[in-house]
């Protein structure tokens, strides 16, 4: 490819055949309202973290769909759970519950914890 | 009075039954006591000898006994849950002084008292002998009253103030009727020797009717009696009949200032057990009463707790944290603590520190003003407070002009302690860094987070309700007061989270006519709006029922306006509020009834603002 010294961004679908979907049905199983995005990006103009850094929830959104997950752990690490993406969210997903569920499942490796009883 | 025997072997299943519970009570006690952090541990004995024990004991009585709290609820609920308890405490008292003035000798053995009526024969009728019948003859009244009241209330709750009771399970049923039975037994067993040992309206009369019963087989009433109480002594540690000997454990825990802090500490183990599943909480909260879905409330959350249920898990999530079931509960169990310890046993262990957040320096200034991610996402009542700082002729800064490092609330109640102290720590630096000595700020949640986890000495924090009610106090910006009616939605972190009440009323009332709400829904018991960050298991869709339900109570009135004071709470309303009653926070209200001293210097608050001084 000719180099112009500058560039679209390449297409992020590359191949969904060989995309790996582990993430995408496990966070739509887990938090039910995710298959509702619209992928509208209203989260990330009020994102509060993304004032600061390059983060960006409807790219998170992106990613895990197209099963790009490696560097998703430090990318979701930014946000402050604040909610206020999911108070203008106009398709009202649960994402304060989506970020942290995501969060879990990246949170590797994860124990789910006990609720032991107190006495006896 | 004369000894007919001191020992028959059907004492020995109470007997039994006691040695156990007392043995049980004691290792727990001593588990619950020993699982203290050391530092509330110390603080718990020192409490025992202070001034605070007699506190304690007025608590007590005053709960364990007489159930003052539901009383003030429901008085023919309280009056039950008094009968019985009151009642029954009574009997073993008056048993026990009995016992002290005829057969003194015999207080060592611990069943004596119990079953006085068999080992004792009256010999000589004596007035304080007659007494003794029948004021034990009226507390078995008294407790009846109560069985009665409860037996009714298994069909019709509603009688006694109660939509929704708790749906019990095998163990709690079987102490129940267990309890139930007791006292039946005990009239039967003392009406068959009321005529050698003595008794009065009750226990003569029943005597009459089962003195057809042979002595021989009048001797299974008093097995019958002592069966069911060592029963429900063995049916005590499965079951919500613990709340009885945990409640009064609690309660010095409370009056000597211990909380909570992580699950398994003998604060929340004692808490767990004080539950005696009454159900009141279920009614008070709206996703039980309003969304209809029972299954998480404080009641079944706090079972899950106890049986080691994994279910907890996940109920943890399922709760706005709105502390109407706090406020509720008789027992003053702080449920809401008990969700938060779940819910940092749950949070992951590798947290964020937030250390691309860069170091700010926003400027000098005495007053900051922090309005927080949720008022950004509301201009409407950020100008407003603009407005309002710049007409009050502070030297103020905006403190999140630019950008805002959230307050970390939100992330306390997800459990993530570390990240959230990690917010918290940059927002305090940047407020040290300006000098500030008033901060102020339009969100409760932030300003609850300000109060609790904020070590910001020599600053002091400022609702913009507290704020605006000083401003008009002093005279320092004035108001006409217009006659539109308000009703006032208390928000949930600033009412029953950070006890402000008079404040916001004082201002509604200095600018428009603050109208009544039914006080079942008014301060304390004021209703969640719906939209509380704390939930993350709830479904857009009951969401929005609870919503509409609080928004349906508290315009019942039709008033012209909603006013609240938490940016959250005005978006949620917002979404429902269509053609009624407008929503606005109280900042806006009070703009539009400010008489401005100076001219407005048109679209002056412009982006590049971010360190916005004015003289």
């Amino acid at each position: 490819m000719i180099d112009f010294g500058y560039g679209i961004t390449r297409s992020n679908r590359l191949n969904l055949d060989e995309a790996d979907l582990t993430l995408a049905r496990k966070m739509a199983r887990r938090e039910k309202s995710f298959g509702t995005c619209i992928g509208c990006g209203t989260c990330t103009a009020g994102c509060t973290a993304g004032h600061f850094t390059a983060y960006n929830p409807r790219k998170i959104q992106l990613m895990i769909l197209n099963g790009q997950t490696e560097n998703l752990k430090e990318d979701l690490e930014k946000c402050m759970l604040c909610g206020r993406c999911q108070m203008l969210c106009p398709r009202g997903i649960s994402l304060r519950s989506l970020w942290s569920k995501l969060y879990r499942a990246l949170d590797a490796p994860h124990k789910t914890p006990s609720v032991t009883r107190d006495i006896f | 009075m004369e000894e007919r025997f001191s020992f028959d072997p059907f004492v020995l299943p109470f007997t039994i039954g006691m040695m156990f519970i007392i043995i049980y009570l004691s290792i727990a006690a001593g588990k619950v006591i020993y699982d203290l952090p050391s530092e509330d541990r110390k603080k718990f004995f020192r409490s025992l000898f202070s001034w605070r024990i007699f506190v304690s004991i007025k608590d007590i009585i005053c709960e364990c006994l007489l159930h003052v709290r539901i009383f003030r609820r429901n008085r023919v609920l309280g009056f039950m849950h008094m009968s019985i308890a009151f009642g029954w405490f009574m009997i073993i008292v008056l048993g026990h002084i009995e016992v002290k003035l005829y057969a003194p000798h015999r207080l060592n053995l611990p069943y004596f008292p119990i079953f006085f009526r068999y080992f004792m024969k009256e010999t000589e009728q004596t007035m304080q002998g007659a007494f003794f019948f029948f004021i034990m003859d009226f507390f078995l009244l008294l407790i009846f009253i109560g069985i009665g009241m409860a037996l009714y209330k298994r069909f019709n709750s509603r009688a006694m103030g109660m939509r929704r009771t708790t749906r019990l399970k095998m163990a709690d049923r079987i102490a129940l009727y267990t309890l139930w039975l007791i006292f039946p037994l005990r009239l039967l067993a003392e009406s068959h020797t009321a005529e050698i040992a003595g008794g009065s309206f009750l226990t003569n009369t029943v005597g009459y009717l089962v003195g057809v019963v042979p002595e021989d087989y009048g001797r299974g009433f008093w097995w019958a009696y002592s069966i069911s109480l060592g029963m429900f002594f063995f049916a005590l540690p499965g079951s919500r009949y613990m709340h009885i000997p945990t409640e009064a454990l609690l309660i010095l825990f409370k009056n000597a200032g211990i909380r909570s802090r992580k699950k398994g500490d003998g604060v929340a183990t004692a808490a767990i057990y004080s539950c005696s599943r009454c159900g009141i909480c279920i009614d008070a909260c709206q996703i039980s009463s309003a969304a209809r879905k029972p299954k998480d409330t404080a009641v079944y959350f706090i079972r899950q707790l106890r049986e080691g249920d994994p279910a907890a898990l996940k109920s943890a999530e399922n709760c706005f944290m709105c502390g109407r079931c706090v406020q509720a509960c008789p027992v003053g169990i702080d449920s809401i603590r008990l969700r938060q310890n779940v819910r940092e046993l749950k949070a992951p262990k590798d947290q964020s520190d937030y250390s691309y957040l860069p170091a700010m320096d926003i400027g000098q200034a005495d007053v900051l003003y922090f309005s927080g991610c949720m008022t950004r996402n509301m201009p409407s009542i950020l100008y407003s407070m603009k407005k309002i700082l710049k007409e009050s002729g502070d030297n103020y800064l905006h403190m999140d002009a630019s950008s805002t490092i959230c307050c970390g609330r939100p992330m306390l109640l997800s459990g993530q302690i570390d990240a959230a102290r990690a917010m918290i720590m940059k927002n305090t630096e940047i407020i040290r860094l300006s000098g500030a000595r008033t901060l102020i700020t339009s969100c409760p949640i932030c300003y609850k987070v300000f109060c609790e986890q904020y070590s910001l000495q020599g600053v002091e924090i400022l609702h913009h309700s507290q704020y605006i009610d000083r401003l008009i106090k002093e005279g320092r910006i004035e108001v006409e007061k217009s006659s539109l009616n308000v009703v006032y939605h208390d928000p949930c972190d600033l009412g029953r989270g950070s006890k402000v009440y008079k404040e916001p009323r004082r201002v509604i009332d200095a600018v428009a006519t603050l109208t009544s709400i039914p006080s079942a829904i008014d301060k304390k018991k004021a209703l969640c709006c719906g939209g509380s960050l704390a939930n993350t298991a709830l479904s857009e869709g009951s969401r929005r029922t609870v919503t509409e339900d609080a928004y349906k109570q508290l315009t019942a009135s039709s008033p012209d306006v909603l006013a609240t004071a938490c940016p959250l709470c005005k978006k949620t309303f917002e979404g429902v509020s269509e053609g009624h009653s407008a929503v606005k926070d109280i900042a806006q209200i009070v703009v539009e009834a400010m008489v401005e001293k100076s001219p407005v210097p048109g679209k002056e608050n412009s982006k590049n603002s971010s360190a916005h001084i004015t003289a």
